[in-house]
């Protein structure tokens, strides 16, 4: 953490000249929509130019003849030229429309529009619990790095980092939902509500909120550990700082220098790993939604795995890419704000 | 607080060992000095004398690994074993720091308002309001416009952070300040302005100042007396301007030297270096056991009797001191 | 006497010298040492496993065991819905997802380093089009990505393989180019160019073995991270059914209802087995970097 190097030779109060924010902000929207670009060429190429052929793959099963199979070409627009299909494809995913499901017979951007609720609900609450234990601990460790305690929650996290996520959901799921031993069933199975309870209202809530725990407990357990690492290096890095020595020779308690002093200054480079994260949990969503359940966009991408129904699976692969970029996007901007040393007057 | 009877600041063979597994390094070896009430000591020395060390040991603001034993008594109480809490109150109240290089000595995503507030809200139990009325009246007193309370430290030039944190220094009305290398990596203008500021500051408060440098120019025109330290020790201690016009330690003179001063233009062209390194830390841990002179390898009078003797300060003039056995011999080279 | 005469024979012995130093080094480190051993075990299970290990254990027509029963004599891990012994499945599993985990990691090595290698040397144009190349796949997300390329490259191990390939190889890149560069701002390079050395031998014979040690540790760490791939993308549908690997074992367990039956026999040791892998592929790695590196340790 280096302050800007300073022009000694500078007599008078001169306020530092940041180039200013809608500039910096144009920069990155133009880096995430060249990004976003580069996703549509590489799911173009992945989801049109690979399979074997589609039609074939449409019709399995079902008794077709030539002319049905050249006419279902024709409406697919599978004889157009590369280039016009890449076009029509960008158009379309502009537009909003991202395919047309072969399994639900129901068009991507609908599937995508129910299901997203549930996976922001799920993702949003394990990436607060994550984000909070995970700084908390990751603090604490760092301030006595080498100590009991810095020992202890380190090999938790690395641990819980070799688990695959799945797994320990399936665990979770026979502990507490199954019941094991003389634990009984704490939670349901799986799913985001029972069928039976009214949808709405107070009960609807709980109902949801039962269901919630299970998935979200697995997703923290594995992801929180990433937050640990990193706030942990930060504070370490921290620790070194001259103005660390000035505060505590002002008289402060180590605890009120850690918390007023080094936090705040390590939390900077950690806010934009953080958010980088968020990107990450996406993936960690699949697994989750998948053992238990949970009606989201993960879910949806694991049962499009079956046919597979690839027109829902590059949908989901947009989704998925998109909501990255505007998280790393968000990451840039959030940090200059936070960073006086940075922000726009 | 009442004033006792007796120096304000008394040590008495001061020691910091650092401890690193089983290596231990004597970065002070045996410091005594006092000062009294609104008096000025300037401690001077080359990188690796351990003034730095010595200095902030006194506050007990080294690391966990340093050890450091003798006694440090302030208004008569010995800092160094007494309790934490008491130590922290004394810390800034009664007597506070100035660093150096205070590009990093300040907090950067705090405000310099929120900074000096601080030790005030801390030590004196006054509101909000007041403590920031006291902040912007120290800005003022320093040269630095009050209404830049709000502003971070990065939006300042290195002068004005200096000076910033002399106001801060200044803020619990402390009856000592150490300053450690409060000018060096400034330029020779600002240096100046910045020390003739503190300068007036503590001759208007009658505030006690240990000012630690490895510039003999600077030290020669803020400080009433000087100590010369080398290897952890010190090698001479009286009034600065007798010290640098007649030092009586090799080492002093040395310095003197390799310093052009202002108003000679003869010594401007010749500085004269020294020769040789100051003692390595093994070096150090052989000559702590022993006996003989940490100087004496690099002396220019150096005799045979230096390596054998135990080397102490010897008085060298009417409230003067300095470690070398010329001294005893009373003769003057 | 010209540097390139005198540098491969100045550089032979300091070699060995510098792996027998390595290696006591490395010995110093008990969690280094723990995970190293964990390793061993598994390798050596893994080769041995055809010696006792064929097709009538593992063929489900042709076994005969009791069907999802917890542990029994004969069956000390217990068995599977179709009466396979889930202790021997482990260890056929541990051949099965270590390979694929070696030859994707291999692949990811090869794809990385090269481009590392080519975007540090060639700084121009074509170092930056393939650093810009680098962060595009960089921000893709990575099961997505994965779980597309197998989908659309059909079932089995080798589309997995290359899914988790395309997938891990920037982070190779970025520190194989890193360190290219590093390793170029070197004088004995300026004097191998200034004798004559082309393009290709300045990389293959400079800086390539100066960049080993760090690809060796980034390696480790890779393996493990595939390990976790395939496990991952076995489970969600797309590996070989026929074939017995970990992830295939979870797969069977969940949607045969292992689960709801609460058979904790059968999903314990293939998760268990995995973590004990990753884990000592992340000790093993992180113990080569901090002997490679002392310095971040602190």
């Amino acid at each position: 953490m280096t302050v800007s190097s300073l022009t000694a030779s500078a007599p008078a109060a001169k306020k530092v000249k940041s180039s200013g924010f809608l500039p910096y902000l144009g920069g990155k929207l133009v880096a995430a929509a060249v990004s976003f670009f580069v996703t549509l060429v590489i799911g173009f190429a992945i989801f049109t130019l690979m399979p074997s052929d589609p039609v074939r793959t449409l019709t399995r099963g079902r008794p077709t003849s030539e002319a049905q199979l050249a006419q279902l070409r024709i409406q697919l627009g599978l004889d157009d030229p590369l280039w016009e299909r890449f076009l029509t494809f960008v158009g379309n995913t502009f537009k909003g429309e991202l395919g047309y499901s072969w399994q639900f017979q129901q068009s991507v951007s609908s599937l995508v529009a129910d299901r997203l609720g549930p996976t922001l609900l799920l993702m949003g609450t394990a990436a607060a619990l994550s984000i909070a234990i995970g700084l908390w601990l990751g603090i604490r460790s760092g301030w006595r790095h080498g100590s009991l305690f810095d020992k202890i929650a380190s090999s938790t996290s690395l641990t819980l980092w070799s688990v695959p996520t799945f797994w320990l959901g399936m665990i979770l799921l026979v502990v507490f939902s199954v019941g094991v031993g003389p634990i009984p069933s704490l939670f349901p199975a799986g799913g985001m509500s029972e069928p039976s309870l009214p949808q709405e209202g107070w009960t609807h809530v709980v109902d949801v909120a039962r269901h919630l725990v299970l998935p979200c407990l697995t997703m923290v357990l594995v992801v929180f550990a990433q937050y640990v690492t990193v706030m942990r290096a930060s504070i370490i890095d921290e620790m070194g700082s001259p103005y660390l020595l000035t505060a505590r020779a002002k008289g402060l308690t180590d605890d009120a220098v850690r918390r007023r002093h080094a936090v705040p200054n390590a939390l900077l480079p950690s806010v934009t790993m953080i958010f980088m994260h968020l990107g990450i949990l996406v993936s960690g969503a699949i697994t989750v939604e998948a053992v238990y359940s949970w009606p989201g966009l993960g879910y949806l991408t694991y049962e499009a795995l079956k046919i597979p129904d690839l027109p829902l699976l590059q949908g989901t692969f947009i989704v998925f890419s998109a909501s990255v970029i505007i998280m790393n996007l968000l990451a840039d901007v959030v940090y200059r704000f936070l960073d006086p040393r940075v922000r726009a007057q | 607080m009442a004033t006792l009877p007796g120096p304000m600041l008394e040590v008495r063979d001061l020691r910091v060992t650092y401890r690193n597994g089983e290596r231990a390094v004597p970065a002070v070896r045996g410091v005594s000095f006092t000062l009294d009430r609104g008096q000025t000591l300037g401690i001077a020395g080359e990188s690796g004398s351990g003034k730095s060390t010595m200095a902030l040991s006194l506050l007990r603001l080294l690391a966990p690994s340093a050890q450091v034993t003798g006694q440090v008594l302030f208004n008569g109480e010995d800092l160094l074993t007494g309790r934490w809490a008491r130590l922290r109150a004394v810390r800034w109240s009664a007597a506070s720091v100035v660093f150096q290089g205070a590009m990093s000595a300040l907090n950067p995503v705090r405000t310099i308002g929120e900074q000096i507030c601080e030790p005030i809200l801390l030590h004196d139990k006054v509101g909000q309001k007041a403590a920031r009325k006291r902040a912007a009246e120290l800005l003022d007193s320093v040269g630095v416009l009050s209404r830049r309370l709000d502003s971070y430290p990065h939006e300042f030039s290195g002068g004005q952070r200096q000076r910033i944190m002399i106001a801060m220094a200044l803020a619990c009305r402390p009856d000592l300040v150490i300053a450690d290398e409060p000018t060096t990596a400034l330029d020779v203008m600002v240096q100046a302005q910045v020390l003739e500021l503190l300068g007036e500051l503590v001759r208007e408060s009658g505030i006690g100042v240990i000012m630690i440098s490895h510039d003999l120019s600077v030290l020669s025109h803020m400080c009433e007396r000087l100590a010369v330290m080398y290897a952890g020790q010190i090698a001479e201690i009286g009034p600065a301007k007798q010290l640098i016009t007649d030092p009586r330690h090799p080492y002093t003179r040395a310095l003197g030297r390799a310093f052009p001063t202002i108003g000679d233009p003869a010594s401007r062209l010749a500085p004269s270096g020294l020769p040789g390194d100051p003692p390595t830390p093994p070096e150090l841990a052989r000559l702590s056991e022993g006996k003989g002179c940490a100087f004496e390898p690099r002396c220019p009078d150096a005799a045979a009797a230096c390596r054998t003797e135990t080397v102490e300060l010897w008085a060298s003039g009417p409230e003067r001191e300095a470690a070398c056995l010329r001294v005893l011999e009373g003769a003057t080279s | 006497m010209s540097a390139t005469t005198l540098a491969p024979a100045a550089l032979e012995v300091p070699r060995h010298h510098a792996v027998s130093r390595f290696c006591r080094a490395y010995a110093k480190r008990p969690a280094g040492l723990v995970g190293l051993g964990l390793l061993v075990a598994f390798g050596v299970l893994a080769l041995a496993a055809p010696l006792f290990i064929g097709d009538d254990q593992l063929n489900v027509i042709k076994v005969d065991g009791p069907q999802l029963s917890p542990p029994i004599d004969g069956y000390p891990l217990g068995t599977d819905q179709a009466g396979r012994s889930v202790l021997l499945m482990v260890i056929w599993g541990a051949r099965e997802s270590l390979s694929i985990g070696i030859i994707a990691t291999v692949l990811t090595v090869i794809l990385g380093s090269t481009v590392g290698l080519l975007a540090g040397h060639y700084q121009g144009w074509v170092g930056k089009v393939l650093m810009h190349v680098t962060d595009w796949f960089i921000a893709l997300p990575s099961l997505p990505l994965a779980i597309s390329l197998s989908a659309v490259l059909g079932q089995g191990a080798a589309s997995i393989t290359i899914a988790i390939a395309v997938t891990s190889w920037t982070a190779t890149a970025r520190l194989v180019r890193a360190q290219t560069i590093a390793v170029e701002a070197r004088p004995f390079i300026e004097r191998a160019k200034v004798l004559g050395a082309g393009n290709t031998q300045i990389m293959i014979r400079h800086v390539l073995p100066n960049v080993m040690p760090l690809i060796l540790v980034s390696s480790t760490l890779t393996v493990a991270s595939a390990i976790l791939s395939e496990a991952t993308l076995t489970f969600l549908g797309l590996g070989d059914p026929t074939s017995v690997t970990w992830g295939s074992m979870l797969q069977a367990a969940f949607g045969g209802g292992a689960v709801t039956a609460g058979a904790w026999w059968y999903l314990m040791p293939p998760g268990i087995a995995i973590l004990i892998i990753v884990l000592g592929f992340t000790l093993v790695g992180r113990a080569v970097e901090h002997v490679l590196n002392p310095r971040m340790v602190n």
